[in-house]
């Protein structure tokens, strides 16, 4: 009778199986008495509930605590470590943001007391040479600084990225001395660059190696011609900035998949189209960000006319004329001589270059940067 | 995957056409035998490999003559640098030069000063930039993602920028006016106690230890404050080391602010100094080139020594900031 009952009940089971069902023996399913509902901690050998209990109060369950710190109670906690951060980013980084903006719109900005007397466009006016004041001097930034950043600026930048690209590619095929020869190329960079300016200076004076060289007689720094002065100072920003652009682009080259090289070897690609259809797209990221990174800093460019020149313009420090002004150098001289309206504007002025140029740069790669 | 431009495949039909009526069949590499193919192949990888040796020489030696140029400068003469013979070994060596060089400028002064400026603020970068990755990696809070959005946009101001701003706050603080050399100081190391990058940098580093290592630090009882110390900060310690190096090597190099925020030549730092020095013949009025390189020389030696110890962190450091993301 019980096997018929059993059998029917495992009849009825196999009808009904659902896919990935199990059968329960009729033994567990059917004939074994429920478990009462045991309390947790219930120890059935020795018939004891075991509960963990706090310490102070024995009514509360004890629960392990403070392994997370998510609950909002602990905010504090996170505060308290980024304090000093946060009081330093608004005093030093976003204090002085709106400040600075503030600076170049107010009329009148007296810089040791605070006082001003209305808003106005006339600091921007000024730099931009379209407000008169007397002096002279508001024609600078658009007759030098402006023209000398972008000409530096879009001279050096391609310059250097070419031939960063092809110093990276060639270290890559290479099998001896890379390291080492990797590390001569790095040594720009630890270096003082006010002490290579005045080394560059020597090497580019009258009776510098160059002239003799070359068996000319240009006057290429002091009290040259501003076109002329230029060559030595690309020539000093490109071999500068050369090291940090290699190691960014050679670690792009080393972390590439070999796999794709084998592939094109198989095919028998030559070796051009590896560099412009494998070599190039899988290095897109590391060109973006060199070229963001690198346009950004060219147009910041100030040292390197200080430690060549040592003055705003060819002649030094007794330069009239500020030929080799670029835009920073234009805001350090009108913070150090007082005018701080102008400063501030031009500083605004360059903030927003520098956005504009980002945001371009993103925008257009987006459609060239492969992955 | 090539994208040549080729004739356009022809199907040929061997049913009706065969090599002898008017197929030809032509090799790219007929006539030649596999040891003739092997070796041209072998002959232009040789040539390959010189041609792009002698490149990387030739810029190599480019790379490293202004700095053959600076130390053979400083050991010149002054006729000899100045004479329409350029000569790319002196020929009588100077070491004259250098203890003038230490005579006249006061190395020491300003060593002193640009190790101070340089070790202080390295230190208060330190803790707040562990301070605050280990926030951002580790704590939940209320408008973390926010607050670190906030963090890395400020890393597009142009630095420029806040100067002019910075240079009032400072004067705020009583620090440009009747400077004294601990004014001086707090003017050029306060305002570069933080690094938004290097946070970003050691955010990225904390956020590779396993969670479970904090999970068994709290089991054992360890505070939060223990366990950055005792666990993180170890852990870290490469990434920390390559931000120590950067910075030194940043004060170092320097040049800008402390040029406005110092009043006297004796607090200036060494680059403001070794621009600021005329080493001018004081009869001619003509500058000593061979002086100004003996004293550029010594300004980059340390740096070097620097890179020469130090190299991995150095290149590893500033390498990371190409491959984050």
């Amino acid at each position: 009778m019980l096997d018929k009952i059993i059998q029917f009940f495992k009849n009825l089971r196999k009808r009904k199986l659902a896919p990935g069902e199990e059968i329960i023996s009729a033994n567990d399913s059917l004939f074994l008495e429920p478990i009462p509902d045991l309390p947790e901690g219930y120890d059935s050998n020795k018939k004891t509930i075991v509960r963990l209990v706090g310490k102070k109060r024995v009514t509360k369950p004890y629960q392990v605590s403070g392994i997370e710190d998510v609950a909002s109670k602990n905010n504090w906690k996170a505060w308290v470590y980024l304090a000093p951060v946060v009081v330093l980013i608004s005093v030093f980084l976003l204090y002085p943001l709106i400040n600075t903006i503030f600076i170049s719109f107010a009329k009148d900005y007296n810089y040791a007391t605070g006082q001003f007397s209305g808003f106005t466009l006339d600091n921007f006016g000024i730099i931009f040479g379209l407000v008169k004041v007397n002096g002279g001097q508001e024609v600078n930034f658009v007759k030098y600084a402006i023209p000398n950043t972008l000409i530096l600026t879009f001279v050096t930048v391609p310059i250097e990225i070419i031939i960063a690209l092809t110093i990276s590619v060639a270290l890559n095929s290479i099998k001896w001395f890379q390291k080492f020869i990797q590390t001569v190329f790095f040594l720009p960079y630890v270096t003082n660059a006010v002490a290579v300016g005045l080394v560059f200076s020597v090497i580019f004076d009258n009776q510098g190696i160059i002239n003799f060289i070359t068996g000319s007689n240009i006057t290429w720094i002091y009290g040259a011609n501003r076109w002329v002065a230029m060559i030595p100072l690309t020539i000093y920003i490109i071999w500068s900035s050369m090291p940090f652009k290699i190691l960014i682009f050679l670690s792009g080259l080393q972390g590439i998949d070999k796999q794709y090289y084998q592939a094109a070897q198989i095919d028998a690609c030559p070796k051009w189209k590896v560099l412009t259809r494998i070599t190039f797209p899988l290095l897109s990221p590391q060109i973006l960000y060199i070229m963001i990174t690198s346009f950004i800093s060219a147009f910041k460019q100030y040292t390197a006319v200080v430690a060549m020149f040592g003055g705003p313009g060819t002649l030094g420090k007794n330069s009239v004329i500020p030929d080799m002004e670029t835009i920073v150098y234009y805001v350090y001289d009108n913070v150090e001589k007082g005018f701080t309206s102008r400063a501030g504007a031009a500083g605004v002025f360059l903030f927003v270059v520098i956005l504009a140029f980002t945001f371009i740069q993103f925008g257009v790669s987006k459609k060239r940067v492969y992955y | 995957m090539t994208e040549q431009v080729l004739p356009p495949m022809q199907y040929v039909d061997f049913r009706h056409e065969n090599v002898e009526t008017n197929i030809v069949l032509s090799l790219k590499e007929a006539g030649k035998t596999a040891d003739a193919i092997r070796s041209t192949e072998k002959v232009t990888r040789i040539i390959t490999t010189v041609i792009t040796y002698a490149f990387i020489l030739v810029l190599a030696l480019t790379v490293l003559f202004p700095f053959y140029w600076m130390i053979i400068t400083s050991l010149k003469q002054r006729a000899e640098i100045i004479s329409a013979e350029q000569t790319f070994f002196p020929n009588i060596v100077m070491w004259s030069n250098y203890s003038y060089v230490f005579q006249v400028f006061d190395f020491t002064t300003y060593m002193i000063n640009t190790i101070i400026v340089a070790a202080v603020s390295t230190l208060g970068t330190l803790i707040t930039t562990i301070f605050a990755a280990f926030a951002f990696a580790r704590l939940n809070f209320k408008g973390r993602e926010t607050l670190f959005m906030i963090f890395l946009m400020t890393m597009m101001i142009p630095g420029e920028m806040m100067v002019i701003s910075n240079y009032l706050t400072v004067s705020a603080f009583g620090w440009i006016k009747d400077q004294t050399l601990l004014d001086a100081y707090a003017a050029m190391i306060v305002p570069f106690w933080i690094s938004v990058f290097y946070i970003y940098l050691l955010r990225q580093n904390f956020k590779q230890i396993p969670n479970e290592l904090y999970l068994a630090a709290k089991v054992d009882g360890k505070s939060d404050w223990s366990f950055l110390w005792k666990v993180m900060v170890p852990l870290a310690a490469p990434t920390l080391i390559s931000i120590v190096i950067l910075k030194f090597m940043g004060t170092w190099n320097s040049y800008i602010w402390p040029q406005l925020v110092t009043k006297q030549d004796e607090f200036r730092l060494i680059s403001n100094a070794l621009r600021g020095s005329a080493f001018t013949d004081p009869d001619t009025g003509t500058t000593e080139y061979g002086y100004q390189m003996a004293a550029s020389f010594c300004v980059t030696v340390p740096l070097f020594l620097l890179f020469v110890f130090f190299r991995k962190y150095i290149m590893k450091g500033v390498g990371r900031a190409g491959i984050k993301g």
